[in-house]
């Protein structure tokens, strides 16, 4: 007797089934692969595909690219995106989660492992690359000789692809220009400092605490004068816990911001006319970060993936890049060869005399520091 | 039931048993007597007493207010409706509230300093750390405990009032012998709800304090999305495990002390 509740429950039971079998099936499709010829997902450099064009034919056949995590005002990456898309307009870009961290970008391609959502490349920090490199597959761009050694994996499992120095960013007319990291301890800025997310789990703002600490005489082998800094200017009232953004640099909520350069570069082109605002590097010591790419090793789309890597790392994509104030990886080379666009190039904030940039040990002990003592110093 | 309750539950808890090579362990839950995990711990719970209590005191003196009105009338049907919104309007849209009324650029503050030069924050922005959290939490506390303990005052019967009343009683005896004791029950329940309510908060938390996760949720989301400190996943199933079990403990506490309530009830 066919009662409501076992409809129900076969109704339901059935539900589950077919949604089960819609997911293998999505896998299973992805096995067979698009082109017979050349097998994009294994390809490690354009030789491979012989040239660009056979590149873009094969790209242009899987016709779609999912990225995650990229925020359309970060370092340019609007424009980035729109030149693509203008260039190969046959490939339809997903922009997946632009809010996102590096360690949720490695998460959504363990989650969505198989399907065709998951995401093709990564724009990571360098501890989150460090640690999973088995999620990637090497490739080196033909223009691989361009960066410099110390940006890339030998293999092209990650390649460096943009960076800058830590800076702080300041309404001109909220408070005095800051000349040195101590100037931020004075009555001044009270109630007015933020830092771009929490230590622990952001990369800008673990770099903020690393820049405190090689200005504040301390090193990047260790982070306690950073987090002595930060405690300092917690103790002045100085320090606002607040996620600072666009918006609320609007508002006036955050009127010195610790951030990248290109960030803090952008925020001001962003609110051109609301309000002025001044970016400044510290003299002396700078602390450097570059993000890095890399092709994720079960890419739905992987010739689509390789050719947006050519993309990024021609001089059209590193020149929109330094246009967000960033530097490209490229930089050095493109300036011998007279490709970057020299007034965007000067305009860089000056590079203080040294520059650090921690090495992974250096930042998982930084980490594991961080992990012990910020939440107690910041009470 | 089972497949969306404890299934998930089930999951959730095992990873805390499991460790970053995949082979079981108890290190991970060890993990949990970290001083910054039993400081967060110690918060989320001190936090969660406190909304609960001062929300289960304030709902109750309002629906204690509520029952002069009429039962089908304009102020007791509004309320009613008010309420259940409120109850649920917690979250990104609540901090965003509080921002802009009592943040440091909002309406309230800057009315205060600038009118009559009062500054709530001189002593530091106290609104995006943990003390800032009591007063969102209390928002959607209050609400909920009006929904939950209403039926409760409602079904105090007015004979019985009556019957203290005929045989000699006064409004202290009514209430310590008769109405507290069979309210009890269900006041402790709201209480308890109001309590896990608010431990389990977590959208609330995210959205006002950005450094030091200091609540237990915010501790999970650190653990699971974290860039600087990698290979934590696993704490977060263990945080969980240690959320159940303050939970159990407090769930525990509550039947025995309902136990004792219901002999009044015999």
């Amino acid at each position: 007797m066919l009662t409501t509740r076992t409809l129900a429950a076969s109704i339901a039971a059935t539900a589950i089934v077919a949604l089960t079998l819609t997911g293998c099936a999505g896998g299973a499709a992805e096995a067979t692969g698009t082109d017979g010829s050349v097998d994009a997902s294994t390809a490690t450099s354009i030789s491979a595909f012989g040239d660009l064009a056979a590149l873009e034919a094969a790209a242009i056949e899987e016709g779609a690219l999912n990225v995650i995590a990229l925020p359309r005002d970060w370092a340019n990456y609007g424009a980035v995106l729109d030149l693509f898309a203008e260039k190969y307009p046959e490939i339809t870009i997903t922009e997946a989660a632009p809010d996102g961290s590096s360690a949720e970008e490695i998460q959504a391609a363990e989650n969505l492992a198989g399907q065709d959502t998951a995401p093709d490349v990564f724009d990571l920090g360098l501890a989150v690359a460090l640690a999973n490199t088995d999620q990637f597959a090497p490739y080196q761009v033909a223009t691989w000789s361009d960066i410099p050694d110390a940006l890339k994996e030998e293999s092209g499992l990650y390649v460096g692809d943009y960076g800058g120095y830590m800076a702080v960013g300041y309404d001109p007319d909220a408070v005095p220009a800051p000349e040195s990291l101590a100037d931020l301890l004075g009555a001044d800025y009270k109630g007015k400092v933020a830092i771009n997310g929490d230590p622990t789990q952001a990369g800008a703002a673990f770099a903020a605490v690393g820049m405190a600490a090689v200005q504040n005489d301390g090193s990047v082998d260790d982070f306690q004068a950073g987090i002595d800094f930060f405690s300092d200017l917690n103790a002045a009232g100085n320090f606002v816990k607040i996620d600072p953004t666009p918006a609320t640099i609007a508002s006036g909520e955050t009127p010195v911001v610790f951030d990248w350069d290109y960030l803090n570069v952008g925020y001001g082109t962003q609110l051109e006319g609301e309000r002025n605002w001044e970016v400044v590097v510290f003299p002396g010591t700078g602390y450097a970060g570059y993000y890095n790419q890399a092709i994720n090793v079960d890419a739905p789309h992987p010739a689509a993936a390789r050719l947006w890597q050519e993309f990024l790392y021609s001089d059209d994509a590193q020149n929109l890049w330094l246009a967000g104030g960033a530097r490209p990886a490229r930089a050095d080379a493109m300036a011998e060869a007279g490709t970057i666009d020299a007034d965007l190039f000067d305009a860089l904030p000056a590079v203080p005399d040294t520059t650090v940039v921690p090495t992974a040990a250096q930042s998982e002990a930084a980490a594991t520091l961080l992990g012990e003592k910020w939440a107690a110093a910041v009470q | 039931m089972l497949l969306f309750l404890a299934l998930p539950t089930l999951i959730a808890v095992g990873t805390g048993f499991v460790g970053n090579d995949g082979a079981v362990t108890l290190d991970t839950v060890a993990a949990l007597t970290d001083p910054v995990v039993l400081a967060a711990f110690g918060s989320s719970i001190w936090l969660s007493a406190l909304t609960a209590i001062v929300g289960a005191i304030v709902g109750a003196l309002v629906c204690y207010a509520l029952l002069g009105a009429a039962p089908e009338g304009p102020l007791r049907s509004t309320i009613d409706s008010l309420s259940s919104v409120l109850a649920q309007f917690g979250g990104v849209m609540l901090a965003f509230a509080f921002v802009a009324t009592i943040g440091i650029q909002g309406m309230v503050t800057v009315l205060l300093r600038d009118t009559f030069g009062i500054d709530i924050f001189a002593d530091g922005v106290w609104l995006y750390e943990l003390p800032g959290l009591v007063l969102p939490y209390i928002y959607f506390q209050v609400p909920l405990m009006v929904i939950t303990f209403m039926p409760a005052l409602v079904s105090l019967k007015t004979t019985w009032a009556e019957a203290n009343a005929t045989l000699g009683g006064s409004t202290r005896s009514y209430w310590l012998r008769i109405a507290l004791p069979v309210l009890a029950p269900s006041f402790l329940g709201s209480l308890l709800l109001l309590f896990a309510n608010a431990f389990s908060s977590y959208a609330t938390a995210a959205a006002l304090t950005s450094q030091g996760s200091q609540i237990v949720p915010l501790q999970i989301r650190s653990a699971l999305t974290s860039e600087t400190m990698l290979g934590r996943e696993n704490l977060a199933g263990a945080l969980a495990l240690g959320m159940i079990l303050v939970m159990t403990i407090v769930m525990i506490g509550y039947s025995v002390l309902q136990s004792r309530a219901a002999r009044w009830q015999r």
